[in-house]
């Protein structure tokens, strides 16, 4: 990834825009943290905020028109914040003082011609900014038409008070000055630039390029006048829409492109969002209740503390995390994509140190993309974090531990154990394909079965079988090499059977195919069970609830998941439709490989999942689904086991919990009943270790299947310290304890030898490599 | 890393000698370690106990991987 991409990458995120409140704000006032601060009861951190922002916030909380609450989100539920009174009550009730924090001394001078609000906050912006200012104002007084404001709206000493602080900051008040064109000549030359605030320079006839109003002429978007190094604004009272925030705002804009003009920068870049913009934040709204302002028993007086604490919690402080709230990786690492762009940005530039710890993360991701469906701007978690998974293995970064498992499963799948391809028997030609995928032939060997006999059955022409995967895990884990060799062998194989059409069962393999090998025309197992109606062994559910669990894989899939429904309708069931399900499916934890680089989030997926569930059983037409589902403690059936019941009249979804070892002879089963059916050799070929009988409790079984152990790792490790007699003899129990390296892993059995068989009583293992005995 | 108790009453069984406490030297993604465990002195073989896999060597493991 690269500087412009990342720069894409975090554009696309949204959260860190500004709410509306802000965006709408001509000066842009943090209106939402400062009413989260109103809100805590912290006035003080409150004017904190507002003084960041305002000049002269006594005088500007008291009196600013708000155009704020025009945008309010609460405003679609209600009524927007009262963000003007809550200002008002702030600077009233509080003893806060503006410290201001001065930039370093610069040697231009400015003159600044008239103190009405827009010429007072250009003033103001300019000592901040370090340069010397001189303020020339024709009246007796600072403030223009401040002056002429309700007293009880904007006391006079209030007035006096704030604008005392340009005396401190240093700034060179001169009250009473004549500003004819003479005058005006010298302080141009006498000065390096000079603001006009036109309210206050009413018939002084400079010599400067005038509006159709008679007002001095002014570019929009910089305040440049028509002579160079003179910046006007404000005066908009006399057009009778006076508003001391766009005042203020005038000032604000010619007191930066003043400093861009001593400068000599580029007036116009990067200004985009001076004065009022539409933000892009989105914020939902669902699930907020609707609460009426607080009004003020006073009127007159305002807010009192409590009523202003009171008003300030209806903020509902606008942020978007869309993708956040749907999904427990992106919660967990309590971020959002915004910044996760970033840390994997940094993660793969910054090969050591702090800012590269992101390779879990990197990892964790199911690459569902139920976080672009909910995103308002499709933002993609799993794009992001392929690209990142694919650098990891280019350059050799790729921890083992992360996806070896599976990769090994994906091996096991593609390998001798389970690969076949074949035509129907007795047939040298297949109309159809039959790919009835690794994990659902590993979940439901039989119904796997039935459902070939089923294909065959109904369909003309010849349906042949292939065994083997797809290629997810490869794709999954950023292995680009192994995936395309994997899509390669699938594709020659099909073509050698004559380019038949695929019957997939699983969402996962169709939804590869479809994207990776478009030449193959693709069905679904449920098309065709749809089209050509229920096997005759299907069960009957009549009156049965079911939650269909629709996978991850499935999201764009409409016709599936149709179909789907249909088949479970037909057979007499009620669904119950989640909200997580259509569009909007959650994975179980398997895809993007999250159950082998972070099992423990994994679990949390679906532990989360079957906690909030409705209570009704849930229907997976994915192996993963089922599986994952069964292990977190739901009840769940595969549809492919109410339509080829194994048992007749049995409870499916009482199944429950399957181990990868099972998972892998239930493969091999498939692959030896088949080929017992074509007449060839069934046999398994044996290994020494596939000799060695284990004896392992369930609750053995389940502690090694976590820790993604297998049983034949287990008879591997036995069979070499039986052959090689390297082993440890606990005197107290009499148990033996062995450990073999098997690839990068370091397999440990605690044992005791029965009668020919082997009591398995515990098994870990760990990835460090031990390098040996030091003398 | 240290011994845990579970490393007692232990013998190398294709020897019969007690184990010792030994320095031992692990390596994992390019980093390497010496930690003290049992071990058989005459057969070199070491006891890892599942404390100490699924514990100090599973985190050193983590953070090694996240650099």
């Amino acid at each position: 990834m690269e500087q412009d991409t990342l720069r894409e990458w975090e554009y696309k995120c949204i959260q860190e825009e500004p709410p509306e409140c802000t965006a709408a704000c001509p000066i842009h006032v943090d209106a939402r943290l400062f009413v989260k601060e109103m809100g805590r009861g912290d006035r003080e951190a409150a004017f904190k905020v507002l003084a960041r922002t305002m000049p002269f916030p006594g005088i500007l909380a008291r009196i600013c028109d708000h155009p704020c609450e025009l945008k309010c989100k609460r405003l679609e539920l209600d009524e927007s914040l009262a963000i003007g009174l809550l200002e008002r009550s702030c600077v009233e009730l509080t003893t806060g003082k503006v410290r201001v924090q001065l930039l370093p001394r610069r040697e231009q001078r400015i003159a600044v011609l008239g103190g009405a609000l827009a010429g007072l906050t250009a003033a103001w912006d300019l000592l901040k900014k370090g340069f010397g200012v001189t303020l020339f104002e024709q009246s007796s007084q600072l403030g223009g038409s401040l002056r002429e404001l309700p007293n009880a709206l904007l006391p006079e000493e209030i007035i006096n008070e704030e604008l005392a602080i340009l005396e401190t900051l240093k700034g060179d008040i001169r009250l009473g000055e004549t500003l004819d064109e003479a005058r005006f000549e010298e302080i141009c030359r006498e000065f390096d630039s000079v603001f006009i605030d036109r309210e206050a320079i009413a018939g002084c006839n400079l010599p400067l390029q005038l509006d159709d109003r008679g007002d001095v002429f002014i570019d929009a978007a910089s305040g440049a006048t028509s002579r160079e190094g003179v910046y006007a604004g404000g005066g908009s009272r006399d057009s009778g829409t006076w508003s001391p925030i766009n005042e203020t705002l005038q000032g604000r804009k010619g007191s930066l492109s003043i400093e861009r003009f001593i400068q000599k920068a580029n007036m116009e870049a990067g200004r985009g969002n001076d004065g009022p913009y539409q933000t892009r934040l989105f914020t939902n709204l669902n699930g907020i209740a609707s609460t009426p302002r607080v009004q003020p028993a006073n009127r007159s007086a305002g807010f009192s503390y409590d009523e202003a604490q009171a008003e300030a919690e209806r903020c509902i402080q606008c942020e978007c995390l869309e993708c956040v709230k749907s999904c427990l990786f992106l919660e967990r690492y309590q971020a959002y994509p915004k910044k996760y762009a970033r840390q994997v940005f940094n993660n793969q530039k910054v090969i050591l140190g702090a800012a590269h710890t992101k390779n879990q993360f990197v990892n964790s991701c199911s690459n569902c993309g139920l976080c672009e469906t909910v995103c308002p701007t499709n933002f993609h978690m799993g794009d992001l974090c392929l690209q990142a998974r694919r650098a990891m293995n280019e350059q050799k970064l790729m921890p083992a531990s992360f996806h070896e498992f599976a990769l090994q499963d994906m091996s096991h799948s593609n390998g001798e154990p389970f690969s076949m391809v074949h035509h129907e028997p007795g047939r040298e030609k297949s109309a159809w394909l039959y790919f009835p995928s690794c994990q659902l032939c590993a979940s439901s060997p039989g119904e796997v079965l039935s459902s070939y006999g089923y294909l065959r059955e109904r369909l003309n022409g010849g349906v042949g079988i292939m065994l083997g995967c797809c290629g997810a895990p490869a794709y999954w884990g950023g292995r680009d090499d192994l995936f395309r060799e994997s899509l390669a062998t699938v594709r020659s194989e099909w073509q050698k059977l004559g380019s038949p059409r695929v019957i997939t069962a699983c969402s996962t393999c169709k939804s590869l195919f479809m994207e990776h090998l478009p030449v193959m025309e693709i069905v679904s197992l449920w098309k065709i069970i749809e089209e050509q109606g229920l096997p005759q062994e299907a069960g009957e559910a009549e009156g049965a609830t079911v939650v269909v669990a629709d996978p991850c894989s499935s999201r764009h899939d409409p016709e599936t998941q149709e179909d789907v429904r249909r088949i479970v309708q037909s057979l007499g069931m009620t669904i119950e439709e989640i909200p997580l399900s259509g569009d909007k499916p959650e994975c179980c934890g398997y895809g993007g490989l999250m159950f082998n680089a972070n099992p423990k989030l994994a679990r949390d997926v679906v532990t989360r999942r079957v906690a909030t569930g409705s209570g009704h059983d849930y229907l997976a037409y994915c192996a993963m689904c089922r599986d994952h589902l069964a292990a977190g403690g739901a009840r769940v059936s595969h549809l492919i086991e109410l339509l080829f019941p194994t048992i007749a009249g049995g409870d499916p979804a009482a199944r429950g919990w399957i181990s990868w070892s099972e998972r892998r002879t239930n493969r091999t089963r498939v692959k030896q009943a088949l080929l017992r059916e074509f007449g060839e050799s069934g046999e398994d070929e044996m290994n020494s270790y596939r000799q060695v009988s284990l004896i392992v409790s369930q609750e053995v079984r389940r502690r090694i299947d976590e820790r993604r152990i297998l049983e034949d790792d287990i008879r591997r490790v036995i069979d070499h310290a039986e052959r090689t007699g390297k082993r440890l003899l606990n005197s107290q129990n009499g148990q033996y304890r062995a450990s073999l390296q098997s690839e990068n892993v370091t397999f440990w059995v605690d044992y005791t030898p029965e009668e020919g068989r082997f009591t398995v009583h515990n098994s870990y293992c760990h990835r460090m490599k031990i390098v040996g005995v030091k003398s | 890393m240290s011994v845990s108790n579970e490393a007692t009453g232990w013998s190398c069984s294709a020897c019969g000698g007690e184990l010792e406490i030994m320095k031992v030297g692990f390596t994992y993604m390019k980093g390497n370690f010496e930690v003290e465990l049992p071990a058989c002195r005459n057969c070199g073989m070491v006891l890892v106990s599942e404390e100490l896999a699924t514990g100090k060597m599973a985190d050193a493991e983590r953070i090694l991987e996240d650099k």
